[in-house]
């Protein structure tokens, strides 16, 4: 496992893909801003989404005895599931019942957190993600770069060449058009031939017992409506209270996440299909110990709509996959450090603290306190580069005593212009690496305002 | 202890969530001077398109759009398109070649080009998408300003399923590219009628 | 009325011209200014490196030195919000002398702005006939407020370009992108320098594609970043803190 300073320096190297990357995200970051601005209330409706997720954290036992009371009402079967492992057991044993050979997966982040793929595929069940993105990041064998852009790190040739090689595509021919028909050809077969479906869960109604999903392609439906059994694999942060509270976050979430006012589908599932079966697995996975942390608790208000890695100038530039988390970027960066610090120990500082995604999450989530919080608890716990801490020991050292830093300040100023440029710009001037140190000044601007102290004491003086 | 009670118990110990009351939405939202305007604008930049006709004019409206398709499903009273009776379908399955889904819709919400899709009397849900094409049918009357309003209508005390659709099917996973059709119709239209 | 001058360690040391700018804009109101000698650094650089611990004594020693100051005002919107949203956890919450160094510390231009206000302000013997592009810091921008984030559905303002809008001649030049990092962050800048060079060029590029002559901003540290990218590759673009085109620097 690398830190994200070492895949980040790689990702850069590659200036025009970077560029290209950047680029492609900060398109996405524009149009979610010319969605923001068309809705007067949008502010408000931020606070709303705020206070709805603190109400239901506040009470979250509650509505989760509520959701499964109204959804067992309803004919829909829940099942708890404590940890990763326990949610790929019950989806196992759910498919083996009903005998599955081939299972049609739309987009969960929540099932790529449980590595839940692998595992069935261990066990012989073939595993189909209908997302056109998730799908073309499994034929290439790799994890999705982003929540809700899967494939938001590859080029139209990459994919044309993929499909080439797993679908029998025409080689060179990367019309976007052109491909999508094809993975929407090959995905038909699957949706009409698989014997069970597994959705995420966008929002999970408390009052009423239904899971909403909401997608552009259709996937979910197709994959849910067709096969009998119809699992759906939710967070238990998932959670809101009330039907109208949907209005909410309808309203914000595919305008932060791509800018476009509703996604094409927003399904709304309360009972299986006629003669189907439906369940509905509520996973904790460390959720709850988010709720007993004041600094850290508001990252189980995310929505997952993927604006905060949109907006980070860092994400732009580095790409998903150097963060090495299921979730990348801001929000996938405080999530991790709070799950596994010593793993995740470089996530916090892949950020200037500029306070970006803090200002584009419909959901007011504190990001940037929180990834400043994380700093402090990696340094108190002893997660941190030895080299580091002592440097800013050192740092505070000096700090303390200001007639120390006069005199390192005096001597750098008399030293530092004089020295041969090769001695400063060495292998251990990473400042210098790329760009120039400032000009030394000859007087700090202390000894002016001292001389200048005095001249004016001493004409008075005369 | 089952992991339902151990969860439970995670969650109610050492929970310092605040408490916060939830908002009421009464009077909340954007509101629109021409409703139908702005609906049909925004689902033109979803890859589809709004049209005003009336009952009588529905069917040749349709056909103007679609004269090709073959296998016409419609659970719309004023359409007499429908050749296939999807309802009598017993497997979903079995609705793998419908060319074109003629459905009524509940309501418009200008503010998003969606429509709400909840007919209890349609036996299979997977038919507003594995048509290729779709039609949906609205009342003019039936427009709504938001999402607030919207949600005023909805209540699943009786049913299992409902949908806001808004356009086709799209995707631009293959770099930000938009294709409209992807997984579910390739084209899409709402027809309102008087 | 006295005010405190409060100026940021790096810029004591290698920018006394941008502090004495300043001192002089200050002073030029009137103002009875003080520089207290025996400051030191804010202790941002090791808060933000998870050292805020360490930060204590110099909390402690900020708000002795600046407490007896009816306004303390600094070149530096970072260093403000430092004051200001980070110092809490060393103090009690109804410490008196914090709370009043608190609601009291000012960035220059934010000072000019609210507390003296545009209309009070003449710029009418100087000029600066250039084509100016503003750097909007992070912390001044996003904390302090300076101006409105282009991620927020709230109404448009910029102190900064509301108060360098009433130097006579000025051409303010409108960016790509008007509030993206540059890249400093600290030590960021030297932690992922990989990342922070490449948002330090895509800065400096969105500058020259708008034919700036002139960068400036309310933080030196990220002028002093971006400066070392244009010193090193020879680009055509040159760097002044905002207190020095404010107080009439001859170009």
């Amino acid at each position: 496992m690398a830190s994200h300073p070492e895949n980040a320096t790689k990702y850069v190297a590659n200036d025009e893909r970077m560029h290209w990357h950047d680029k492609a995200l900060w398109f996405v970051r524009e149009k979610r801003d010319k969605a923001a601005h068309g809705i007067p209330e949008w502010e408000q409706l931020r606070d709303y989404a705020s206070t709805i997720k603190t109400h239901t954290m506040n009470k979250l036992d509650f509505y989760l005895e509520e959701f499964e009371r109204n959804a067992t009402a309803k004919g829909i079967t829940v099942h708890w599931a404590k940890d990763a492992v326990e949610h790929n057991e019950i989806v196992h044993k759910l498919l083996k019942a009903k005998k599955v050979k081939k299972l049609v997966k739309s987009k969960s982040m929540l099932t790529e957190e449980c590595h839940l793929n692998p595992y069935l595929e261990q066990r012989g069940i073939e595993v189909i993600d209908t997302d056109l993105g998730e799908r073309i990041v499994q034929l290439r064998n790799e994890p999705p770069s982003h929540i809700v852009l899967p494939a938001i790190h590859l080029t139209k040739m990459d994919v044309s060449d993929t499909f080439h090689e797993h679908l029998g595509t025409e080689k060179g021919n990367d019309d976007p058009t052109y491909l999508t028909r094809a993975a929407r050809a090959s995905l038909r077969e699957d949706f009409l031939t698989a014997e069970a479906g597994l959705t995420g869960v966008n929002f999970a109604i408390a009052e009423t017992g239904g899971v909403v999903v909401c997608t552009n392609e259709g996937n979910a439906d197709m994959g849910a409506s067709l096969p009998k059994l119809h699992i759906a694999s939710m967070g238990m942060e998932k959670i809101i209270p009330r039907l109208k509270d949907l209005s909410v976050f309808t309203r914000l979430l595919a305008r932060s996440a791509t800018g476009q006012a509703i996604t094409s589908y927003t399904s709304h599932f309360h009972q299986p299909i006629e003669g189907g079966e439906m369940h509905i697995i509520i996973v904790d996975n460390k959720r709850a110990e988010f709720l007993a942390n004041e600094k850290y608790r508001q990252a189980l208000n995310c929505i997952r709509c993927g604006a905060c890695m949109n907006t980070c100038p860092i994400y732009r530039r580095s790409g998903g996959h150097s963060y090495e988390h299921v979730i990348p970027g801001p929000i996938g960066s405080t999530i991790a450090a709070f799950k596994e610090p010593e793993k995740h120990n470089s996530l916090p500082f892949a950020c200037t603290l500029c306070g970006s995604c803090t200002n584009v999450c419909p959901a007011k989530i504190d990001l940037d306190s929180q990834l400043y919080n994380h700093r402090q608890d990696l340094a108190e716990a002893g997660y941190l580069p030895k080299s580091k801490m002592l440097s800013m020991k050192v740092m505070t050292y000096v700090f303390n005593r200001p007639k120390l830093l006069d005199f390192a300040g005096f001597m750098a100023r008399k030293i530092v212009p004089k020295l041969p440029k090769s001695l400063i710009y060495n292998k251990f001037n990473v400042w210098g690496k790329t760009r120039d140190l400032p000009e030394f000044p000859e007087h700090s601007f202390k000894e002016l305002y001292t001389k200048m102290k005095k001249d004016e004491r001493d004409k008075d003086d005369k | 202890m089952t992991s339902r009670d151990l969860i439970l118990g995670k969650i109610k110990k050492n929970n310092i969530v605040p408490k916060a009351d939830l908002p009421e939405y009464d009077n909340f939202g954007i509101t629109y001077e021409d409703k139908f305007e702005q609906f049909a604008q925004t689902i033109q930049t979803v890859g589809g398109d709004a049209i005003s006709t009336t009952k009588e004019e529905l069917d040749v409206v349709i056909r103007s759009l679609y004269n090709e398709e073959k296998i016409i499903v419609s659970n719309v009273a004023e359409s007499k398109l429908g050749n296939f009776i999807a309802n009598d379908e017993e497997d979903a399955h079995n609705l793998k070649d419908i060319d074109l889904a003629i459905v009524k819709g509940q309501f418009a919400v200008a503010e998003n080009g969606a429509v709400w899709l909840k007919n209890n009397d349609n036996r299979h849900r997977s038919l507003y998408f594995i048509a290729q094409n779709i039609v949906i049918v609205v009342k003019k009357s039936d427009i709504l300003n938001n999402m607030h309003e919207a949600y005023r209508q909805i209540s699943f005390e009786d049913s299992g399923y409902g949908v806001f659709v808004s356009g086709p099917s799209k995707t631009a996973d293959i770099e930000q590219s938009l294709v409209i059709g992807a997984h579910g119709p390739k084209s899409g239209y709402v027809i309102f009628i008087d | 009325m006295k005010i405190g001058l409060f100026i940021p360690c790096f810029m004591n040391e290698l920018y006394p011209e941008a502090s004495m700018a300043t001192y002089k804009l200050l002073t030029n109101l009137n103002f009875d200014v003080e520089y207290p000698t025996n400051q030191t650094c804010c202790g941002q650089p090791m808060a933000n490196s998870g050292c805020s611990k360490d930060v204590t004594s110099l909390a402690i020693t900020f708000v002795n030195n600046f407490k007896k100051y009816d306004y303390i005002v600094a070149p530096s919107g970072s260093c403000v919000t430092m004051v200001k949203e980070h110092y809490a956890p060393f103090f009690e919450e109804d410490d008196k002398d914090y709370n009043k160094v608190k609601t009291s510390i000012y960035e220059i231009t934010e000072f000019l702005h609210d507390i003296i206000k545009p209309e009070n302000l003449d710029f009418s013997n100087i000029s600066f006939p250039h084509r100016v592009g503003l750097h909007n810091s992070c912390h001044g921008h996003r904390a302090l407020g300076l101006g409105s984030p282009t991620e927020l559905n709230v109404p448009y303002n910029s102190k900064l370009e509301n108060v360098l809008s009433l130097v006579p001649n000025i051409e303010l030049v409108e960016l790509n992108r008007r509030d993206e990092c540059c890249g400093f962050g600290g030590t960021f800048c030297v932690t992922e320098d990989a990342i922070s060079t490449a948002m330090g060029r895509d800065r400096i590029n969105d500058h020259i594609n708008s034919n700036v002559e002139v960068m400036t901003g309310a933080d030196m540290s990220c002028l002093m970043h971006l400066n070392g990218l244009i010193s090193r590759e020879g680009t055509k673009l040159q760097v002044l803190h905002i207190a020095q085109i404010l107080l009439g620097k001859d170009n």
